[in-house]
């Protein structure tokens, strides 16, 4: 899709005094896209989206929205509207008058706007709740209220500020299908702020990873998942195993690396870092704990790490083996259940194996906090 | 006994609980009600010579109010002009003054209730400073600035804006600054109590969706400081009508409050049944008007303790 209106950050730096907030940020969004700002809080991701949306200026750069330059055009101008993180919905106004208060600013007609906001309640399944007070609805119905009044100020660009954050679990993951489709239905650009990579990877087309004010990396949830530019990058999006180590010998994509403690190891170098890093660097290698396999007993090479078994647990749709790892931390390994029978490690040596294509080399560099 | 006592003296104690419960009801009833109940009880009796006090005349009567309506008997006057007009003239000054100080101070509690900050602090502590110092010295204060020959005066025909110096006193215009700026704190004060817990997401969603400031202001934060301003407008309107210094100080020799009357009444007249009679009738106006306010702008009686 590309019928929504792009929105660009240009060389984009924002300070608050001696803090740098944002630091050199270079995004070009789709028209239409689903595209999120990922990363830890204090990232700078809020930061961004109250640029875009014009509640702060940026210290140098720009934002264009439709590639019109909005230097100086203020939030009340701009064709975005802004879900907060705690909805902000009015307290004191009708649900009715809450979605259609962006028509109320332009002078429509009571009428018109009853007949607008009852459309709006259809498209977000909350007909006929028009003229309860917002305190009257759900955590949920309250959402999607937030939802329709934005929607219903017909923006280019809908920005999303954390807004299932204050839901419990069950809801969230309604919300983010819900999310998605009321995405696709209206087809405009929606630009997602969370710190849940799990909300990113499953709504998003595209996804920033920030950190400390930097954009890291910016791709689709599969490539970032799979294929992450920096240590920062793999360690924040979902569960990863880290082996320290120098590069020994760089052969083509792939790299030998010296770990610290398990030995040789082989690894596909990310497509960011080919032809950049050489031998003697320090790396890191990531590999997923679902890309391990236990092998058989005595099994040598480097594609292969033998520790012991710290202690195990069931989770359902996996048995989790944690194993003695590198700095305190434990190498995670999650065996799908398929019904088969699974013997107790605890406290053996066992071997794992795994894929060249699994384990991701990246430049030694800062790692996601727990 | 009630439940809500029950729990009042579980929580508290019973020894506790009584002296509390003891405290409450010596201030309400015996510093409040008792002694209104007396002004209630001296209005509705002639004033008489002690000797004659409990004796065949002092019987009940609607005399000292009539009087208000009708004037002296034999006056020569069908109704008491002077003093009907003194009374709904003190009435519609302190709604001028009332208002006047809303649109004073609804920008400063504002101010004070969406920002943070030193600065917050130090503009809060210049605006109770001032108060510091007694309400007498206070208006004494504005006459100086307000006088005749007094700052404002002698600066403007100084600079040559003005050729005479200009009567603040009697245009009242000292009056009205002396009443407004004796209550701008109990304006402030609650106005800035509600906004400050406004969430400031609100405000910046309705500019997000494009209001230009003022609908902000009359959609979200004034809907919002409701309790604040009727809190506020009330106490305002109240202790103006029945202030005593500011008047007596700052007021123009033709001008009397009303509360100048039934002052005049106690201690000039020795009258105090007509004072009492007097101040009653203040009293239950100021009350009247303040609910009819109140179902006018639909404030319900426990947002004003907000």
């Amino acid at each position: 899709m590309s019928a929504g209106v792009g929105v660009d950050l240009e060389s984009l730096w924002i300070r608050f005094g001696d803090f740098v907030a944002v630091r050199d940020a270079n995004v070009n969004i789709n028209g239409g896209d689903f595209f999120s700002f990922l990363g830890p809080s204090g990232c700078g991701k809020t930061t961004i989206l109250r640029a875009v949306s014009g509640f702060l200026e940026p210290s140098e750069g720009n934002v264009l929205i439709g590639g019109n330059n909005m230097k100086g055009i203020g939030p009340n101008k701009r064709p975005t509207a802004l879900i907060f993180q705690n909805l902000a919905l009015f307290p004191l106004m009708k649900v009715w008058e809450n979605i259609t208060f962006s028509m109320e600013i332009k002078g429509a007609s009571a009428a018109e706007r009853r007949k607008r906001a009852d459309e709006l309640l259809d498209m977000i399944a909350l007909p006929g709740q028009g003229d309860k007070l917002p305190s009257e609805l759900s955590g949920g119905q309250r959402q999607r209220v937030a939802i329709a009044r934005a929607l219903c100020a017909e923006p280019d660009v809908l920005l999303l500020d954390e807004p299932l954050s204050a839901l419990d679990l069950k809801l969230r993951q309604h919300m983010r299908t819900e999310l998605r489709e009321i995405q696709q239905r209206v087809g405009i650009t929606f630009i997602y702020i969370t710190h849940d990579q799990g909300e990113a990877l499953t709504m998003s087309d595209n996804i920033a990873v920030m950190r400390a004010g930097v954009i890291d990396q910016i791709a689709d949830g599969k490539t970032i998942y799979n294929d992450p530019n920096t240590a920062f990058a793999a360690s924040f999006v979902g569960e990863n195993n880290v082996f320290r180590g120098k590069i020994k010998q760089v052969m083509g994509n792939e790299a030998l690396i010296a770990t610290n403690r398990s030995g040789e190891l082989v690894a596909r170098i990310s497509t960011a870092n080919q032809g950049k890093m050489k031998e003697g660097d320090d790396a890191m290698m990531f590999v997923r704990p679902e890309a391990f396999a236990i092998a058989p007993d005595g099994a040598t090479g480097d594609h292969f790490v033998t520790a012991r078994v710290n202690h195990e647990e069931f989770e359902g749709n996996v048995f989790n083996i944690f194993t003695e790892g590198e700095g305190g931390k434990e190498i995670k390994v999650s065996i799908p259940n398929h019904g088969q029978s699974f013997e107790d490690h605890t406290g053996q040596n066992i071997t794992l194996e795994y894929e060249t294509r699994n384990a991701v080399l990246v430049p030694a560099g800062e790692l996601a906090a727990e | 006994m009630p439940q809500f006592l029950k729990e009042f003296f579980n929580r508290n104690g019973t020894g506790m609980g009584l002296a509390i419960l003891g405290l409450v009801l010596f201030w309400t009833i015996g510093l409040i009600i008792l002694p209104q109940l007396s002004m209630l009880d001296f209005s509705f009796r002639p004033n008489l010579p002690p000797p004659e006090i409990g004796g065949p005349k002092d019987v009940y009567t609607l005399e000292n109010y009539k009087y208000l309506i009708y004037g002296p008997e034999g006056g020569g006057q069908d109704y008491n002009v002077v003093d009907l007009k003194v009374f709904f003239r003190t009435l519609l000054a302190a709604v001028c003054v009332t208002i006047f100080n809303l649109i004073l101070c609804y920008p400063i509690a504002y101010y004070l209730g969406q920002n943070k900050g030193n600065h917050i602090r130090i503009f809060a502590i210049m605006l109770i400073i001032p108060y510091w110092i007694n309400e007498i010295l206070r208006a004494f204060a504005l006459r100086i600035i307000f006088g005749e020959t007094g700052v404002l005066n002698t600066l403007f025909v100084g600079l040559g804006i003005w050729d005479t110096p200009f009567d603040f006193i009697r245009n009242d215009i000292a009056l009205y600054a002396g009443l407004g700026y004796a209550y701008i704190l109990l304006m402030i004060f609650p106005m800035y109590n509600v906004i400050e817990s406004l969430d400031k997401n609100q405000i910046e969603a309705a500019r997000d969706l494009g209001a230009p400031w003022w609908r902000i202001h009359w959609r979200v934060v004034i809907p919002y400081a409701k309790p604040g301003i009727s809190s506020g407008c009330t106490m305002v309107f109240m202790l103006s009508a029945g202030a005593l210094a500011a008047p007596q100080i700052l007021g123009g020799p033709s001008s009397l409050w009303f509360t100048q009357l039934i002052y005049q009444q106690f201690n000039d007249n020795n009258d105090w049944p007509q004072g009492a009679a007097y101040a009653i009738v203040l009293l239950v106006t100021c009350i009247l008007f303040v609910l009819a306010m109140m179902r006018l702008f639909k404030v319900n009686m426990g947002d004003i303790g907000k």
